[in-house]
């Protein structure tokens, strides 16, 4: 028998998804049983008590869940949260309910013994709730007491070679794409890239440094698997100079339907023969591309890699051989000013080892940033304040037509005083004597 | 202003302040030690954490930073 009733939450389980309510079920039925003997270190019972706070948050409304706290661990300012019930009494296994994030590692590549050693040490010391993964990308271990907080925090760093991740107004944990590991669209080393700035910006990582949280993400090619042009202040996005490498005889297999389009990822469903000018050259987002007889012919200047090409014909189509990357600004979720996109700043930058031309622009963002940006402000919000020419100007870049969208419309480029004859204050009469309007 | 000024002036505005206000922003910070550049104002404030005097506290998404002990406290939370 439950401890709680919870009838409302009993409910979410009726639909065809699988459901988080059966999963508390399940994991508090497993910690009641305990048939590995574990010495529980907070209350056996916190997974009935998550389920009677939030049927009681579904009763009334509202959440009863009170906000942050100063809890965290010895020399770090980010990667704990505090929580706490404010109906301890009623729920007292979830009185004290801390969140830890926890640094995945790059392209998220797990052991399985790594995985068991976590989810061990999940339940030995915390609720055994966890989400694989937060929206930033870490390893969320849901709930915990102050008192094990140090201990989990030992326990990761001595034995098991892992790190908190950011949260607050730190760098969070930069997240990357699996990119040159198993990809085939890799045009740089996103895993390397990723490490690299971990570790050189670990200060910004574990203690507040910034305005408001600011993300790095990094993804291999415009595919953007980590979604990085959408979710990042800063995205590193693979793109390449030169040419589409074309193979025209496997182009021709694409056609003659010997080879499953977009590598037979669609194959569930009966969608017809492969009609290449209908599926890839009407697509191409920019036109550039036709046949010329049975040739496949790309206007490569007119490309602006959205992979979409490649990714229906990979046999046929590969991404160019100079490689480097894009990079973005500005992106952010919708909490003030609704959501935004990443906008280009560096359109093409080799990345190469010890990545110094991307750090100088990474650092005169953060120096501009810290000194203009207000509380709370993310960095797409200061550039919409202040002007994307303020922030060409503090990185020391050049506009260049990449940076505008569509020309006559939104215009971000002014003039400054000094740059017009006779500054602002020049006698407008006089000079519309000689140049009528 | 040399490091420990700076830590000094920033104690002493935050305890002028306690009474209505005991967290504050790391930019609030800038204006406490305004000849030193954001990041150096950043790093003093996070070595007077290591050394106890100030404390952090945080919503999950930003962080607010106070004199240890000042303001809603541990005790608060059944924490000591
Ligand atoms: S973003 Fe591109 S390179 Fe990275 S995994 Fe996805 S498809 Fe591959
Ligand atoms: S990558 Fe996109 S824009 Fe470029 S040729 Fe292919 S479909 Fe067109």
């Amino acid at each position: 028998m439950a401890k709680h009733e919870t009838p409302l939450l009993d409910q979410l389980e009726s639909g065809p998804w699988p459901s988080f309510v059966s999963d508390l079920k399940q994991e508090a039925e497993s910690r009641a049983k305990n048939e590995k003997g574990i010495e529980y270190q907070i209350p056996q019972d916190v997974c009935e008590d998550i389920l009677g706070v939030l049927e009681l948050s579904y009763k009334h409304g509202r959440t009863h869940w009170k906000h942050g706290g100063i809890v965290g661990v010895f020399g770090y300012g980010g990667g704990v949260i505090g929580r706490y019930c404010d109906q301890p009494k009623m729920f007292p296994g979830v009185a004290h309910f801390h969140t830890m994030r926890v640094n995945q590692p790059a392209g998220k590549f797990y052991t399985t013994d790594y995985l068991k050693k976590i989810c061990d040490l999940w339940e030995f010391r915390g609720s055994g709730v966890t989400n694989m993964h937060g929206s930033t990308g870490d390893i969320i271990l849901l709930g915990t007491t102050t008192p094990q907080l140090e201990e989990i925090f030992h326990e990761l760093t001595h034995n098991m070679d892992q790190d908190l991740g950011g949260s607050g107004s730190n760098l969070r944990t930069p997240a990357d794409c699996i990119g040159a590991a198993r990809c085939e669209y890799a045009c740089y080393d996103t895993q390397a890239l990723c490490y690299d700035l971990t570790q050189e910006y670990q200060d910004e990582l574990h203690r507040p440094a910034f305005p408001y949280k600011f993300k790095f993400k990094f993804d291999g090619c415009p595919n953007c698997c980590v979604a990085s042009i959408a979710r990042s202040d800063m995205s590193f996005i693979g793109t390449w100079r030169d040419n589409i490498r074309i193979d025209q005889e496997t182009v021709k297999a694409y056609i003659g339907g010997e080879i499953a389009p977009n590598a037979g990822a669609h194959s569930g469903r009966d969608w017809g023969a492969f009609d290449i000018q209908k599926e890839v050259n009407d697509l191409c987002p920019t036109g550039c591309m036709y046949m010329d007889g049975d040739k496949l012919v790309i206007d490569d200047k007119e490309c602006t890699r959205c992979m979409h090409c490649i990714n229906v014909m990979p046999q046929a189509l590969r991404i160019g051989e100079d490689r480097g990357l894009s990079i973005l600004v500005g992106a952010k979720a919708p909490i003030l000013d609704g959501a935004q996109m990443g906008s280009l700043l560096v359109p093409f930058i080799k990345v190469e080892e010890p990545y110094d031309e991307i750090k100088e622009v990474i650092e005169a963002i953060w120096d501009w940033w810290m000194e203009e940006g207000k509380n709370r402000e993310r960095l797409g919000e200061l550039i919409k304040r202040q002007g994307f020419q303020k922030l060409l100007e503090a990185t020391n870049i050049k506009a260049i037509p990449q940076h505008v969208q569509e020309p006559r419309h939104n215009p971000y480029i002014f003039w400054k005083e000094d740059e017009v004859e006779g500054g602002w204050d020049r006698d407008i009469n006089k000079f519309r004597k000689d140049h009528l309007r | 202003m040399d490091r420990d000024e700076a830590k000094k002036a920033i104690v002493e505005t935050l305890e002028k302040k306690a009474k209505t206000k005991s967290k504050f922003y790391l930019k609030d910070f800038y204006k406490m030690v305004p000849d030193e550049k954001p990041r150096a104002v950043k790093n003093i404030v996070n070595e007077m954490v290591g050394e106890g005097t100030l404390e952090y506290w945080s919503s999950g998404s930003t962080t607010m930073i106070g004199l240890a002990g000042t303001g809603k406290q541990a005790a608060a939370e059944d924490e000591d």
